[in-house]
């Protein structure tokens, strides 16, 4: 049995292992840090606090908001996508570039963006303002929006890797039992593909929940209205860290929770 | 009084409208050429080596791939302006192609749900269909726990509960163990003389066409070589790839 593993193919040389070590450390260290030295004692009473419940309750509102809306849009974004492959080079490209670009966007330069484009002076929010009275910056419909623009293409790829590996045929079959392309999305691509969307929203939802950038420059950090759990848990480290490391514990709780939940289904999407 | 209701009471063959279909598609470089009448009751099975343009054929008489040119009608309707879902055209894929998150129940009662039956409504009529196809033990099942025999009476079980008026039958017996198929092979003749309208079926094997259908029509390269009764081919094939498809199928 040694001697078969000290002949392994895949057995690695050692200063890879111990770089991978090293990495695997900068991963986990700081997680063991926040959960050893967590004010656990203290943490029914932390939990409890006005300022927590609230940016908790507002924080699960409009995470869960930005969901829905990145289902009602990405969903047929990603089957948009996915018929793509028949399209010229450039518009395809360009397509999905549209779509990885808040993925890779620092979320300070999305808050920017989003404040140009809908702020009182935006290129559309002056129109809101001047026409409707609407102004959106710095509101909690604002926290939802930077939360779809940064969560979207997760559920987008995730829906779109799952539509790619769904068997084409069985659209056409519907289509000759009389379906409408309305009723072969609606009773056959759509649950065929349910198990990528059901992953995609849990990302979404987490990656909304995590949403800090885009967020404290588009939507502010007002109490109760646009503080959410990491910009509490962040303002809370300069007067009371108590508080900000059990906003912290809730956070890792709810990704561990999403982690558990997906385990194999990870990205789809993203990965391919 | 429907197709439906005539079969389901076991009553007399419903007179039913012939295909005439005089088509050309394009794929990819080839272009695939075919005219052919096929009469209720008559059979007609598209014979020819990989690649010929068979299904592709048929894909187009179902509207799943666009024509090039030609038309296609059944009676005096034509048909070849209308999407797939207003043809009346069954199909039986090749391997199937069953609906996977749906029990072998929901899968015949397909057809029946999207014409605005409430799902209860759709999931009694499909009973008839489950009970003559010998599937009413199997109605809970997903397609992943059928077998190859069992996949294959869903799937005309469920194109024949639309009530189509001409069935087109794709590599029905491909999808099957080599051990079941002479069995499978006379039950899909027995169903597709049951069905009595004009059914089109496409194979490689000459033992299909013998049993499933009266007349062939041999397809290769995207052009029609010959067509006939299978005795008439026997008698004097046209090409060399129709003497040896015979000559390898035992009579």
């Amino acid at each position: 049995m040694a001697r078969t593993t000290a002949h392994a193919p895949g057995r690695l040389a050692w200063p890879v292992a111990v770089l991978a070590i090293a990495g695997l450390a900068v991963l986990v260290l700081p997680i063991i840090a926040l959960i050893v030295r967590a004010p656990w004692a203290d943490l029914p009473e932390l939990l409890v606090r006005e300022s927590v419940i609230a940016a908790l309750v507002l924080s699960f509102g409009t995470a869960i908001m930005a969901t829905a809306v990145c289902l009602v849009l990405g969903v047929p974004l990603a089957a948009l996508l996915a018929r793509a492959t028949g399209w010229p080079t450039l518009p395809r490209r360009l397509l999905r570039a549209a779509v990885t670009v808040p993925l890779v966007l620092p979320p300070v330069v999305g808050g920017i963006a989003l404040l140009l484009l809908l702020g009182r002076r935006g290129l559309v929010g002056s129109a809101l303002e001047q026409w409707f009275g609407l102004t959106i910056p710095f509101t909690t419909g604002a926290v939802v929006i930077a939360q779809v623009f940064v969560s979207l293409p997760f559920l987008v790829f995730a829906v779109e890797g799952a539509l790619r590996s769904a068997d084409r045929r069985t659209e056409l079959a519907a289509a000759t039992l009389g379906a409408s392309r309305w009723q072969v999305f609606r009773h056959v691509t759509l649950p065929l593909v349910a198990p990528g969307v059901a992953a995609g929203a849990v990302l979404c939802f987490t990656r909304a929940l995590g949403e800090f950038g885009a967020t404290i420059t588009f939507a502010g950090s007002l109490p109760g209205v646009t503080r959410t759990l990491p910009i509490a848990s962040y303002l809370a480290m300069q007067t009371d860290p108590a508080e900000a490391v059990a906003l912290a514990l809730l956070l890792l709780a709810v990704s561990i929770g999403v982690l558990l939940g997906l385990r194999d289904r990870w990205l789809p999407g993203v990965r391919g | 009084m429907t197709a439906t209701d005539a079969a389901r009471d076991g009553g007399a063959a419903p007179v039913r409208p012939s295909l005439h279909a005089d088509v050309e598609v394009a794929r990819g470089e080839q272009r695939i050429a075919a005219a052919f009448d096929v009469e209720p009751g008559h059979p007609l099975a598209i014979i020819g080596p990989n690649g010929a343009g068979k299904s592709t054929l048929l894909a187009a008489v179902a509207g799943l791939v666009p024509l090039s040119s030609g038309h296609v009608s059944i009676g005096s309707r034509a048909i070849d302006g209308l999407p797939p879902e207003h043809r009346g055209i069954g199909v039986v894929f090749q391997d199937y192609v069953l609906f996977p998150h749906l029990s072998v129940h929901d899968n015949v009662a397909f057809a029946a749900r999207v014409r605005g039956s409430a799902r209860a409504a759709a999931r009694a009529a499909a009973e008839p269909w489950l009970e003559r196809y010998g599937l009413a033990d199997l109605a809970d099942r997903l397609p992943a726990q059928l077998s190859g025999g069992q996949a294959q009476r869903v799937a005309l079980a469920r194109a024949l509960a639309a009530d189509p008026e001409v069935l087109l039958l794709d590599e029905p017996m491909s999808a099957l163990d080599i051990e079941i198929r002479d069995e499978m092979r006379a039950e899909l003749a027995t169903h597709v003389r049951e069905f009595g309208g004009a059914t089109v079926l496409v194979t490689h094997s000459p033992a299909d066409a013998a049993a499933l259908a009266d007349s062939v029509l041999v397809l290769e390269a995207g052009r029609v070589t010959q067509r006939g009764a299978l005795d008439e081919l026997r008698a004097s094939p046209a090409t060399p790839y129709v003497e040896r498809m015979l000559a390898a199928s035992p009579e």
